[in-house]
């Protein structure tokens, strides 16, 4: 390992894990994980809630110690290193704003404790203050702050000090739809604009797959796949996965000569040694509806229509017929959007080519 | 409705004729002439605060500087000053441990707080002589393992009655600083370590400020009753150093004056508020 690598790694994790308890109440919060995260990456740990994510954030923050592995950040060993001492600042979830200082006296409260001169603090402070666009309210407590200003001014509290990496811990969680949808786009140009490393813990998969460049999804302590946000949905390493990025249809079939079989559906393209029992996904949107008349070899079918579901947008259906309901999505307006059926017709679907992905049961 | 008001009558009634009509009488007395066996004559004086500062000859009747009653309060404002600061560094580890107890604890805490209230001030007060006197276990003990030679002087001096005012008054501290911890937000400290604060400057830069308004009621609660305070320096000061509420007690008691008594007790009230505007004021001000 050479000094340039450790250099274009901004954390690396290495067989890391924290167990809660002991004996046989003993709970794997975190199992053996290995992680690098790149230096001016947005890197995300997407899960569902007591999936190990922000045990793992507090683990790099130094709010909790690993029970077994290593953390680097930029190369060197933060192990025994309390928060105060590491190159990583933190935006909390409930932005946890010293209630008793105002916006200025927030954001410069690192450099105060740092003992940086006053110029300097003076400086910085008005220069975050801009960042993130609070100009004018520099005397105003947080009470008297909305949501989302509170938000900036944990931002700028956190980037004050000039970290190396940014954890974020569910930041957009305390915000409304709206503004959730304007400060991922915000954020997003912050990582950029500072070209600080940020890690985003959130368990919403659209705010993941919209800000990220890579994404690490986690279960139960585990990191079930790592990727750039198209290869995760596009490519899903497993049934929680494509399960829990954007949903899919999960079919239990069985690899025969032809493809695999799924009862009721018929045979779909695919390789894989011959009985063996697979899932296959197919993503909603990646489907189109015709009559049963028009199946052709390939389709799945025969299905009967269950549910229409007018969504504005979209259009969905839930169908019967195979061993689990499968849900299909079509967008209103455009060709596919003419497409129309009543509960109780018979119909069959069609992939599009690549969209029906084997996994392993 | 008239029936919202009627739900306050008894409570304002009560502080009308136990709380507003006697400090009415007594300010009124302190301006008056005193009778011979106490008791007032109704004839105005201002005699008794003239008494607090000055001398009066009682054959020329020229009036001489004196500090002896000035000594007496400011020896009170320091007595309760000290007990308020041992209270507090008492009572501030004793509420964090107690606001930091799993949910179903805390209560059991803070009945053993309030135990020594089941009995009676006095009782207390006496039982704390017995365990300082010169026979007491304290000092017995003491010899016996042959630290000291003779007793100490643990009872009949300032620092009985320090200790006394801190065992009768630290739960009045500890509670107000349970209630400002139990709803300190634990994050902020958290957050403090974040941006590079040690344990000490979080302390001093977060958790105190924070807690201001805990330590201010607690202060208070000690402070006020501990500048007036009459059985600690009565019994476990054995009436040696003379103390503000004692003072005031004479001038009813022994001394039967009456407009004396009520000066004392009227300054001490005016003190009191005036510590209190303050306070109320700088709390106010730091708000906005």
């Amino acid at each position: 390992m050479s000094d340039l690598q450790d250099h274009g790694d901004a954390c690396r994790l290495t067989g890391l894990g924290r167990v809660y308890g002991k004996g046989a109440s003993a709970h794997h919060a975190l199992d053996n994980i290995n992680l690098t995260i790149r230096a001016n990456e947005f890197f995300t740990l997407l899960g569902p809630s007591g999936c190990g994510k922000t045990t793992l954030l507090r683990l790099i923050g130094g709010f909790d110690q690993p029970t077994v592995g290593e953390i680097a950040i930029f190369g060197r060993n933060v192990a025994g290193l309390p928060p105060e001492d590491r190159p990583v600042n933190t935006v909390f979830q409930n932005y946890a704003l010293f209630p008793h200082l105002t916006v200025a006296e927030n954001v410069g409260f690192a450099l105060r404790m740092l003992g940086r001169p006053k110029a300097e603090i003076v400086a910085t402070v008005a220069r975050m203050v801009a960042l993130v666009r609070l100009e004018g309210m520099e005397h105003r407590r947080p009470d008297q702050l909305s949501g989302g200003q509170k938000q900036r001014v944990a931002l700028a509290r956190a980037l004050a000090p000039g970290p190396k990496i940014l954890l974020l811990d569910e930041p957009l969680s305390a915000l409304d739809a709206k503004l959730r949808q304007r400060m991922r786009s915000e954020l997003k140009a912050l990582q950029r604009e500072t070209g600080i490393t940020f890690v985003f813990v959130t368990h919403d998969q659209d705010e993941a797959l919209a800000m990220s460049d890579r994404i690490a999804v986690m279960q139960d302590g585990r990191v079930q796949q790592l990727g750039k946000p198209e290869e995760i949905y596009e490519a899903p390493a497993n049934r929680f996965v494509a399960d829990f990025i954007g949903g899919a249809n999960l079919i239990p079939a069985r690899i025969g000569a032809g493809g695999a079989m799924a009862e009721g559906l018929g045979v779909v393209p695919a390789t894989g040694a011959v009985g063996a029992e697979v899932t296959l996904a197919i993503r909603p949107e990646r489907l189109a509806i015709l009559a049963a008349g028009l199946q052709q070899p390939g389709d799945l079918g025969p299905l009967r229509v269950a549910e229409r579901i007018y969504m504005g947008n979209e259009l969905s259906f839930r169908l019967e017929g195979a061993t689990v309901p499968l849900h299909v999505t079509l967008p209103r307006g455009g060709l596919r959007g003419a497409q129309d059926f009543a509960p109780g017709e018979a119909v069959c679907l069609r992939a599009e080519p690549g969209a029906i992905r084997v996994l392993a049961s | 409705m008239k029936l919202h008001r009627l739900l306050l009558a008894p409570s304002l009634g009560t502080i009308l004729i136990f709380m507003a009509l006697p400090i009415a009488i007594t300010t009124l007395y302190s301006v008056l002439t005193p009778a011979q066996y106490g008791g007032v004559i109704w004839k105005p004086s201002a005699e008794a605060y003239i008494r607090l500062l000055f001398e009066r000859d009682i054959f020329d009747d020229t009036l001489t500087f004196n500090t002896d009653y000035l000594q007496i309060l400011g020896r009170s404002v320091l007595q309760a000053g000290v007990a308020t600061l041992l209270c507090l560094i008492i009572g501030l580890p004793t509420a964090w441990f107690i606001a930091t107890r799993p949910p179903g604890q805390k209560s059991l805490w803070l009945m053993l707080v309030t135990v020594p209230y089941w009995v009676n001030l006095l009782v207390r007060t006496i039982a704390l002589l017995l365990i300082l006197r010169d026979e007491g276990p304290i000092n017995r003990a003491l010899q016996s393992i042959g630290l000291t030679d003779g007793p100490l002087p643990l009872a009949y001096n300032n620092f009985a009655i320090g200790l006394g005012l801190v065992s009768s008054f630290l739960p009045f501290m500890i509670l107000p600083l349970y209630a400002a911890i139990e709803r300190f937000d634990f994050s902020l400290l958290e957050a403090a370590y974040d941006l590079h604060a040690n344990r000490r400057k979080a302390f001093f830069a977060v958790v105190l400020p924070i807690l201001r308004p805990g330590l201010i009621a607690g202060g208070l609660l000690v402070f006020i009753p501990g500048i007036g305070s009459y059985l600690a320096p009565d019994i476990l000061g054995g009436g040696k150093t003379l103390m503000l509420g004692n003072l005031i007690g004479m001038q009813f008691q022994g001394s039967r004056n009456w407009p004396f008594g009520a000066a004392l007790s009227t300054i001490l009230m005016a003190v009191t508020l005036i510590a209190l505007f303050i306070v109320a004021r700088r709390a106010a001000r730091e708000e906005t």
